[in-house]
C-alpha cells in the first residue's frame, strides 16, 4: 500500500522488538467478540492512485460548476475569483502539513501569519481585536451571543430579522439546550431594516441585538443609532458580515459602535466548496478580550530579545479550562485563513477597494436591467452586490427552469424560508466581479422568456 | 490579627469580624509566573469552600476558594495591573480580596502557620 | 485553591548569543528573517488586476467608508516570497515524523488535494439546487456509508466542523433523546483523562461535569462509575483507545451499566486511527462517536484546521440527529434533508448545527483516502499504527518512567513522565531539547493523570529507519534531562528563535500590530 512504509520484514523485526509474536499479540485487551478476524467485507480493498481518481472525477462531473454557467448565488457563500498565488501558498507542506503551532520556536511561519491575519480582520472590521478563527459565521454567530451572556450576565438575545436563516437556526438550537432566551422574527419585503423594531424591543434584560450587514436580503443600513440605544441599556451590539469584500467600500461595523463583529471570510480566499470547509471571522472590542472564544495569538520576545509570536491568554481555552472554557473549540480554521490572509495581501488596501466598487457596479447594472423587466420589482433601495427581488410567483419553480436552461440564478426564499409563504416570490441575487455583462443579459433574457410564458402568478 | 490557613493553600488574616485573603507562598511557587488575576467584585456573598477568585499562570488556571463564609468588601485593585504581585509577595500587597466575617465559628477548621507547614512537608 | 497545573513555563534566561557571527542582515543563510506586511507592504500596492469599476448610480446611500483601512499589500512575487520565508519557520509532516499524541499526524496524500479541487467540488455553491449536485451529494452519501460501516452504527451526521463540534453534536443528541423521554437529567460523567474539550462540550450543552478517577493501570475505573450512576446521570464521555494509549477494555461493561441507568455513551474518537478496520466500536454499545476526519483519514491539519467531525449515532440516538443530511428518495435522486423537508422525514431531529452543509472539502479528501487504502489498507494502517508505538515505547522504556507499561500493550500512543528527571528540569526542557535535534516534539503535560506527561504518537507512515532515528534523539535528550544538562534549560539552540517568553505575552498581550506614531519618528 502506497502509503505505508513498513514492510513484512520490518514489521517481523518490530514484533520480536517489542516481545509479542502476532499483531493480534498487541490487540490482547480488544474483547474477543469485538475483534474484526480480516477486513470489513462490504467494503471495497485498496485502488490505485488512478482508480480512484477516476472514480473520483467520475462524482465531479455529476455536478454544474459554478463557473461554467451565469452564476448568481450568494446568501452567505460567494463566488469570487481567487488569484492562483494563493492556491499555491497554502499548498506548501511547511503550513497545509503542520499542526497547530504549540511549540512557538518551530511554529513562527503559522504564528506571524496568524498574527497579521487578526490585524487584517480587526482593521476590516474596525475592531480593536481579532482572534485566529473560527469554523464559520454561523458558528462564530453563536459564540458571539454567547460571549455577550457572559458579559452582561443576561440571557436575552434579540436576533434582527434579516439574519441569515441558517444562522438563526444554529443559535436556536443552542439555545434550547443552553436555555437563552432568543427573539427572533420572519423578514419582510419592505426596503428598510428592521433597526427601529429593534430598538424598541431593547430592555434591562436585553443581553445582546444581533444584526446581519449586509443582510440576508442585501440591505444594508447605519448602526449608529443601535449601538448608541444598545449601549444606554448595557447591552452589545453584535455585527455579523456574511461578505467580508462589502466592507471595502461601506462603513464598517466598528465605526457605527458594534461591540463585537462576526462573520464569514469565505468570500476572500476560500472559494465556494459547496459550503466548506469556510472561516469563521470574529472580532471585538479591547476591553471584552479575555471573554473571546478560539485561539489568539500575541506578540513577545526571545530568549535574546528577538521579536517573536505565541499562543497567548489559553486559559480561556478547553485544553487548560476544561468545563469552564469559554467555548469548547479546539481546532478551527487555520489554513483558511491563512488562504484570506494571503488574498487580502494581495489585494491590499486599493485592491480591495477597486473589487468592492466592480461588485457594487456590477450588482447596480443587475438591478436596473431585472427592474425593466414586466412582473419584476426590486425590494432593496440600498444594496452592496447583493438583492431580492420579486418575481410575482414561487421562485423556486423558476430556479430550477433556468438551471435547466444553463443559468444557475439565486437563492430564493422559499428555500430558506419553507414555512413562510409570503416570500415564496422573493429572490436572491449576488452578483460578484466574475458575473459578466453578457451573464446578466442572459439572466434578464431568460427571465423575461419564462415570465412570459407562465403568465401571470394566480 | 490573627492568620490561618486552608488545605488548598489559601491564607486569611482576621482582624474581628474582617478578613483578607490571598494564596500562599508555596501556591505562587507552584503556579510560577502569575499572568492575571480575576478578584470578586464588593458585596459578592461567598460561602466557604466556594470559586471566589482566579489565579492564572501561563498555562494553568486555578480557582481560589473562600476559606470562610462573608461578604466581600474590595478585590484587589492593584493586581489588575501588576498580577505578579502574586508572585514577588503573596502573603502581603499580592492579596485576593477582603470579606465581612458572617459566621467566625469557621475559622475553627483552619491551620495556624505551624500546621500548615507541616501540611505542606507532607506534600 | 484548585490547581490545575499543566506545567511550568520557563520564563527566557540570559543567553549569550554568538554575536561573532552576526550578519548585516540579521539573515542566517537560508534562514531569513520576515518583516510583517504591515512593516513591508504598502496600501496603494496591489498584486491583482482588476479593472476600473463602470460608472453607475451607487446604491450605497450615505454609508461609503471614505476612511483608512489599513491594509497593506504586495505585488504578487512579493506575496509569494512573504509566505514562503515564514512557512520555512514552520516544523510539519513533510519535514519529518511529528509525534504529537492525540493528534495523528500522519502522512497527508496529495491525490486528496487534487480531488478536492476539481471543479466539479471546489467551484459548486452549497444552495445551488439539488439536481445539479448530484455528484457532491454522493460524495457526502458514500462517506457516510463507509463511516457507518467503520464503525457499525447505523447513522451518520456530516455536518460538525471538527472533533469538538462533533462532540456538541452527539452529547445534544443525547440530551435531546432523554428530554424526548420526559426524563431531564443533569450530569454527564467524563474521565480526568479525557480531552478538555470533553468537558467543555459537556458544559457548554448545559450540563454539570463531574469526573471519574481512572485506575493504577490507566483505565476507567469502572466500579467507582457504576457506584456513581443514578437517575441524574445522562451519560459518559469515554475515549477509547484512551489518551493514555490504552484500549478500556471494560467499554462494553461500562456501556451496560450506563444503558441500565438509563443514560448513554459518548465515545471520542479521536484516537480511531488505532483501531479503524479492526474494531468497530457499535459492537461494545456506543451511541455516538465523532470521528476526526483530520486524524484518522488523513485530511491536512493546515496549521489548526480546518477539520471535520462526522458523528455515527446508534438506533437509540439516530431519530435526533441534526439537518442537514442526505437521503436517497424513491426518484433516484439524492435529496438534502432540510428545514424545507426535514417535517415529513425528520421530525424530531434537534436542528442545525451549521449553516449549509459541513466541510465539504474534507468530505472528497476522506473518501479519496477510503477509497485508495481500502478495507484492507485501513485495517492494515490500524495494525501498522500500534506496532510503530509499541516500538517506540519498548525502546524507551529502560530509561523513561511509563507509567502504564505494564498495563498491557499500548494501543497508538506511548505515554511517558517526568518523574527520575534530574532536579530542576521539566517535560518542556526535554520537549525544547528535541527541536535541536529536529523533531516537533510530542504532546506535553497531557493527560493531567500523569505528571509532566510525554504523549508519543508515531502513526502507521513512519518507517522503521525514521522511528530508529527519533528513538535515538528521544534516547539522548531524555538521558540529559537524567542526567541535568544545563544547556537543556536553555534549549532550542538551532531553531529559528530561542525560547519565547510566554509570560510576557500574557501579561500585557499584544493582539495586532499598531502602527508607529509617525510623529514619534520624526522626532528620532
Amino acid at each position: 500500500m502506497r502509503y505505508l512504509p513498513l514492510n513484512d520484514e520490518d514489521r517481523a523485526t518490530m514484533l520480536v522488538r517489542v516481545g509479542a509474536e502476532t499483531i493480534d499479540d498487541l490487540f490482547v485487551d480488544v474483547p474477543e467478540e469485538a475483534i474484526l478476524d480480516g477486513p470489513i467485507r462490504d467494503l471495497p480493498n485498496h485502488a490505485s492512485e488512478l482508480a480512484v481518481e477516476r472514480h473520483m472525477a467520475s462524482l465531479a462531473a455529476e455536478n454544474s460548476v459554478a463557473g461554467n454557467a451565469p452564476f448568481f448565488l450568494g446568501a452567505g457563500a460567494y463566488r469570487h475569483h481567487v488569484p492562483a498565488s494563493v492556491d499555491h501558498i497554502i499548498q506548501r507542506g511547511e503550513f497545509l502539513t503542520a499542526y497547530t503551532p504549540y511549540q512557538p520556536e518551530i511554529a513562527q511561519g503559522t504564528l506571524q501569519m496568524l498574527f497579521e491575519f487578526q490585524t487584517q480582520v480587526a482593521r476590516l472590521f474596525g475592531c480593536d481585536v481579532a482572534n485566529a478563527s473560527m469554523y464559520d459565521g454561523s458558528t462564530a454567530c453563536w459564540e458571539a451571543i454567547v460571549m455577550a451572556r457572559r458579559i452582561t450576565r443576561r440571557g436575552k438575545a434579540l436576533l434582527s430579522s434579516g439574519l441569515h436563516p441558517h444562522y438563526v437556526s444554529v443559535c436556536q438550537t443552542m439555545a434550547r439546550f443552553t436555555k437563552d432566551d432568543l427573539r427572533v422574527s420572519l423578514p419582510d419585503f419592505g426596503g428598510a431594516t428592521d433597526y427601529d423594531a429593534l430598538i424598541d424591543q431593547i430592555d434591562s434584560d436585553t443581553s445582546c441585538v444581533v444584526v446581519q450587514y449586509p443582510d440576508i436580503l442585501g440591505r444594508i443600513d447605519d448602526m449608529t443609532r443601535l449601538a448608541e440605544r444598545a449601549a444606554e441599556h448595557k447591552a452589545l451590539l453584535i455585527a455579523v458580515v456574511t461578505e467580508p469584500v462589502a466592507l471595502g467600500t461601506i462603513k464598517s461595523p466598528g465605526e457605527m459602535g458594534a461591540d463585537i463583529v462576526v462573520g464569514e471570510g469565505q468570500s476572500i480566499g476560500v472559494g465556494l466548496q459547496f459550503g466548506g470547509p469556510y472561516v469563521g471571522l470574529f472580532g471585538c472590542k479591547q476591553k471584552y478580550v479575555r471573554q473571546m472564544p478560539g485561539r489568539l495569538c500575541g506578540e513577545t520576545v526571545d530568549a535574546d530579545g528577538e521579536r517573536g509570536y505565541v499562543l497567548t491568554l489559553s486559559t480561556r481555552e478547553q485544553h487548560i479550562r476544561r468545563e469552564k472554557a469559554t467555548s469548547n473549540i479546539c481546532t478551527n480554521s487555520g489554513l483558511c485563513a491563512l488562504a484570506f490572509s494571503v488574498h487580502m495581501t494581495l489585494l491590499g488596501e486599493a485592491g480591495l477597494r477597486r473589487l468592492a466598487a466592480v461588485n457594487h457596479a456590477m450588482a447596480v447594472k443587475a438591478a436596473e436591467r431585472l427592474e425593466q423587466i414586466d412582473g419584476i420589482s426590486v425590494v432593496n433601495d440600498r444594496f452592496f452586490n447583493e438583492f431580492t427581488v420579486h418575481l410575482g410567483r414561487d421562485a423556486r419553480d423558476i430556479i430550477r427552469t433556468l438551471a435547466d436552461r444553463g443559468i444557475l440564478a439565486g437563492v430564493s426564499l422559499g428555500r430558506l424560508y419553507p414555512d413562510a409563504e409570503e416570500l415564496a416570490d422573493g429572490l436572491v441575487i449576488a452578483v460578484t466581479e466574475t458575473v459578466t455583462d453578457e451573464d446578466i443579459e442572459a439572466l434578464a433574457t431568460a427571465l423575461e422568456d419564462i415570465l412570459q410564458e407562465l403568465g401571470t402568478w394566480a | 490579627m490573627s492568620r490561618y490557613f486552608t488545605d488548598e493553600h489559601e491564607w486569611i488574616e482576621v482582624d474581628g469580624d474582617t478578613a483578607t485573603v490571598g494564596i500562599t507562598d508555596y501556591a505562587q511557587e507552584q503556579l510560577g509566573d502569575v499572568v492575571f488575576v480575576e478578584v470578586p467584585e464588593a458585596d459578592k456573598q461567598v460561602g466557604k469552600g466556594d470559586d471566589a477568585a482566579v489565579v492564572e499562570s501561563v498555562k494553568a488556571a486555578s480557582d481560589v476558594y473562600a476559606p470562610v463564609s462573608g461578604s466581600v468588601t474590595e478585590g484587589n485593585a492593584a493586581l489588575a495591573d501588576d498580577p505578579a504581585l502574586v508572585n514577588s509577595d503573596p502573603e502581603g500587597a499580592g492579596w485576593f480580596f477582603r470579606l465581612t466575617l458572617s459566621d467566625p465559628s469557621e475559622l475553627e477548621g483552619l491551620m495556624d502557620e505551624a500546621a500548615y507547614k507541616e501540611f505542606l512537608a507532607t506534600l | 485553591m484548585g490547581m490545575n497545573n499543566v506545567g511550568r513555563v520557563t520564563v527566557p534566561q540570559e543567553t549569550a548569543s554568538d554575536k561573532a557571527s552576526a550578519t548585516a542582515t540579521g539573515n542566517r543563510a537560508l534562514m531569513l528573517k520576515e518583516p510583517l506586511i504591515f512593516e513591508s507592504g504598502a496600501y496603494d500596492r496591489t498584486g491583482v488586476d482588476i479593472p476600473d469599476a463602470a460608472e453607475v448610480k451607487s446604491r450605497l446611500c450615505g454609508l461609503e467608508r471614505d476612511t483608512v483601512i489599513g491594509l497593506p499589500g504586495l505585488a504578487e512575487g512579493e506575496t509569494v516570497r512573504h509566505y514562503t520565508r515564514l512557512s520555512r519557520q514552520n516544523y510539519a509532516i513533510d519535514l519529518g515524523l511529528f509525534p504529537l499524541g492525540s493528534c495523528t499526524m500522519k502522512h497527508n496524500p496529495r491525490l486528496n488535494e487534487k480531488v478536492a479541487r476539481f471543479p466539479g467540488f471546489a467551484d459548486i455553491h452549497p444552495l445551488q439546487p439539488i439536481h445539479s449536485v448530484q455528484g457532491a451529494l454522493r460524495v457526502i452519501y458514500q462517506l457516510g456509508e463507509w463511516l457507518k460501516k467503520l464503525t457499525n452504527m447505523p447513522a451518520v451526521s456530516m455536518s460538525p466542523k471538527a472533533g469538538a463540534h462533533g462532540e456538541l453534536c452527539g452529547v445534544l443528541a443525547i440530551r435531546s433523546a432523554l428530554e424526548a423521554r420526559g426524563d431531564a437529567r443533569e450530569v454527564i460523567l467524563v474521565p480526568t483523562s479525557a480531552h478538555g474539550t470533553n468537558p467543555a462540550t459537556a458544559a457548554f450543552a448545559g450540563y454539570k461535569v463531574e469526573d471519574i478517577p481512572a485506575t493504577d493501570e490507566g483505565r476507567v475505573d469502572l466500579e467507582a462509575l457504576k457506584a456513581r450512576l443514578g437517575p441524574d446521570v445522562a451519560g459518559v464521555m469515554i475515549t477509547n483507545p484512551n489518551t493514555c494509549g490504552l484500549f478500556e477494555r471494560d467499554l462494553k461493561a461500562i456501556s451496560d451499566a450506563v444503558h441500565d441507568a438509563g443514560g448513554f455513551v459518548y465515545c471520542d474518537g479521536a484516537n480511531f486511527n488505532a483501531i479503524v478496520g479492526r474494531v468497530r466500536p457499535g459492537d461494545l454499545g456506543v451511541d455516538a462517536m465523532h470521528i476526526n476526519l483530520h486524524k484518522t483519514f488523513s485530511t491536512p491539519h493546515g496549521g489548526g484546521g480546518p477539520g471535520s467531525g462526522p458523528v455515527v449515532f446508534s438506533e437509540a440516538l439516530a431519530p435526533f440527529a441534526p439537518l442537514p443530511f442526505v437521503e436517497e428518495g424513491d426518484d433516484g435522486l439524492l435529496h438534502i434533508i432540510e428545514e424545507e423537508t426535514a417535517q415529513e422525514h425528520h421530525g424530531q431531529s434537534f436542528g442545525r448545527m451549521v449553516a449549509f452543509h459541513g466541510q465539504m472539502g474534507m468530505f472528497t479528501r476522506a473518501l479519496t483516502y477510503m477509497l485508495s487504502h481500502g478495507a484492507d489498507g485501513l485495517r492494515q494502517v490500524a495494525e501498522d499504527a500500534v506496532l510503530n508505538a509499541n516500538y517506540v515505547l519498548r525502546a524507551m522504556e529502560d530509561i523513561l518512567d511509563a507509567p502504564f507499561a505494564d498495563s498491557g500493550p499500548c494501543m497508538h500512543e506511548a505515554l511517558f513522565s517526568d518523574s527520575d528527571f534530574a532536579e530542576g528540569f521539566s517535560t518542556l526542557d526535554l520537549a525544547k531539547g528535541l527541536i535541536d535535534e529536529g523533531f516537533h516534539p510530542m504532546t506535553v503535560y497531557f493527560p493531567l493523570v500523569v505528571h509532566g506527561a510525554m504523549l508519543v504518537e508515531p502513526t502507521e507512515t513512519e518507517s522503521k529507519a525514521a522511528l530508529d532515528q527519533f528513538i535515538l534523539a528521544f534516547r539522548s535528550v531524555a538521558e540529559r534531562a537524567l542526567a541535568g544538562d544545563e544547556r537543556l534549560k536553555s534549549a532550542p539552540h538551532h531553531a529559528p528563535l530561542k525560547r519565547l517568553d510566554e509570560t510576557q505575552a500574557a501579561r500585557k498581550p499584544v493582539l495586532v500590530w499598531t502602527d508607529p506614531d509617525p510623529r514619534a519618528e520624526a522626532a528620532e
